[in-house]
């Protein structure tokens, strides 16, 4: 990828998740101010919240969204600052291929989790 | 309010390297009696007539064009020579080398790798027309508000003072930095360079334009105000519309041929005779 | 030519911080780092926690449990805070990295007015706007209690 492609999505990513994760932020911390997105009401983090969110298509679709946006940010930012620490070029290139397969990784870890939730909780 | 000021003594904490007999740095005391209107170029001149001789800085003009006295003056990267010694303090001053550039003596950092850098964003213009550029029928247009693009980024005097104040530079060394990104820009804008694309390819490398986080501090501490972070923000700008395919190709100014059928005024002077035999 | 040697003089990592008398912008720029690592940090162990909610209801309240404790809560109110510092610093920067709030360029007059004092009130703004939010945000983690 070139570079400024690369740093573009870095941005665009950013400001997704300015508005993925504040929706995030308002579901779980001001749970008791707001109680938005939260079904059974009370604290976010209550198994029937949790299960509510889980069953809908669109709550899973937003959770693997967010997961993938934030890994492609998090990780490209660490990318950045390691790369700002004058490395080699050898060490650059290890560093990009470990951040690209770890971020991956995750990525199918997360996402196969949010399907397979979602499943549990349409059947139960 | 009048606002007098009083001579007073001044400690000069200088840190001091000598690369033939000094392991590393270490910092040296000297008291200096301070007039008003003395700048720290000034007292270290002082220094020198009274107190050690092998005190090594770099200056020549003395009055903020040669770029050459950059040093961390209390803290920030500066000119020694444009800056009042009262207008900091009137008790203590530190005085080191510019820092991020290596040390050859005392106060004198070597600037070259900035130099170096400069060099790779090729700081000049850039055309198709060589036989034009190198025997000039005219001159090529160029309106006022064309100057003001770019104007700004010419009075940089490469003192190195951004270089040494910018927070990617302290880590990174291959990173390009304020001084060399900010000349890329003046060039590129300039409406007479028909270069663009090269330089885009010299300033999108790996630690180009996109190390530049914003810390400001090159544009703090220039003392020529040529602010290098706003060109490379606007460079980015710039490169940006390119990535959205929304900049039209632009052509580089046309030259504007010498004006016919005027006579010339009868007021300008002739240029005074040749004091040398011509061939 | 005699080569004689250089002394290394880079600030270093230290330099991010000390070594210097900085601008606000670069405390700025130092603080959005750590509050990016930080946040990365936490969300990296966050992706572990919550996959477990497949394996149902028990391990999920365990592991809740054990997250209730003080400790836990003060940890998890800092990455509040911290992305709310982020989010705003970082709209604030991509509002200056396209070009977009540090000014035209001018001919330097002294004093100078640099693309520093142009986004300043920005930078200000939105840093109170954050300790706004921070502080709502305290109400919920320190003061109300779900049942
Ligand atoms: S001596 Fe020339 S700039 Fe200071």
């Amino acid at each position: 990828m070139r570079k400024s492609t690369a740093w573009n999505l870095h941005m665009l990513a950013g400001l997704c998740l300015v508005i993925l994760l504040g929706i995030h932020m308002i579901t779980t911390h001001l749970d008791l101010i707001l109680g938005w997105f939260n079904p059974a009401g009370g604290e976010a983090i209550n198994w029937r919240n949790v299960v509510g969110r889980g069953m809908h298509l669109s709550w899973m679709l937003f959770y693997i969204c967010f997961l993938g946006i934030a890994l492609y940010h998090g990780l490209y930012g660490l990318r950045s600052i390691l790369f700002e620490l004058t490395l080699t070029r050898g060490a650059e290139k290890v560093v990009t291929a470990v951040l690209v397969t770890f971020g991956i990784a995750l990525f199918i870890m997360g996402a196969a989790a949010a399907v397979v939730f979602q499943s549990q909780a349409m059947g139960a | 309010m009048t606002n007098e000021r009083k001579s007073c003594e001044v400690v000069f904490h200088v840190r001091r390297f000598n690369p033939e007999t000094d392991e590393k740095p270490y910092w040296q005391q000297f008291t200096v009696k301070v007039e008003p209107g003395m700048t720290v170029l000034d007292g270290l001149h002082q220094i020198k007539r009274q107190h050690d001789f092998s005190l090594a800085w770099r200056y020549s003009c003395r009055m903020g064009v040669c770029g050459s006295c950059g040093m961390l003056i209390n803290g920030s990267a500066t000119l020694a020579c444009n800056t009042q010694i009262l207008d900091i303090s009137d008790r203590n001053l530190t005085i080191a080398a510019l820092p991020n550039f290596k040390i050859i003596r005392d106060l004198v950092s070597d600037l070259s790798p900035m130099f170096e850098k400069h060099v790779a964003v090729l700081p000049y213009m850039l055309r198709d027309d060589i036989q034009e550029m190198h025997e000039p029928t005219g001159e090529y247009y160029q309106s006022p508000d064309d100057l003001l693009e770019y104007l700004q980024f010419t009075y940089c005097i490469k003192c190195g003072c951004c270089m040494a104040a910018c927070p990617t530079m302290a880590t990174d060394d291959a990173f390009l930095g304020p001084q060399p990104l900010a000349q890329a820009y003046r060039y590129t804008i300039d409406n007479r360079d028909d270069g663009t694309d090269r330089r885009k390819k010299a300033v999108t490398v790996e630690h180009g334009l996109f190390r530049c986080h914003y810390g400001g501090e090159c544009s703090a501490v220039c003392p020529k105000g040529v602010d290098p972070a706003r060109a490379i923000q606007l460079m980015k700008k710039q490169l940006f519309f390119d990535f959205l395919k929304l900049t039209k190709h632009k052509t580089p100014a046309h030259v504007l041929g010498r004006p016919e059928g005027v006579e010339r005024n009868p007021k300008i002077p002739e240029p005074p005779p040749y004091t040398v035999e011509q061939e | 030519m005699l080569q004689l040697k250089r002394h290394p003089n880079k600030l270093g990592i230290g330099g991010w911080l000390l070594k210097g008398r900085w601008g606000y912008e670069r405390y700025l720029y130092i603080l959005h780092r750590i509050t990016g690592l930080g946040i990365l940090t936490y969300f990296l162990l966050h992706i572990f926690v919550t996959s477990s909610r497949v394996l149902g209801m028990k391990t999920w309240e365990a592991v809740m449990g054990v997250l209730h404790h003080p400790v836990f809560m003060l940890g998890e109110y800092a990455v509040y805070a911290a992305f709310i510092f982020h989010a705003l610093n970082g709209i604030r920067l991509i509002l200056i990295e396209y070009g977009f709030a540090v000014g035209k360029a001018e001919e330097p007059v002294y004093p100078y007015r640099s693309s520093v004092n142009v986004q300043r009130p920005l930078g200000v703004g939105v840093m109170v706007l954050a300790v706004i939010l921070a502080l709502v945000g305290a109400a919920r983690f320190f003061m109300l209690n779900g049942g």
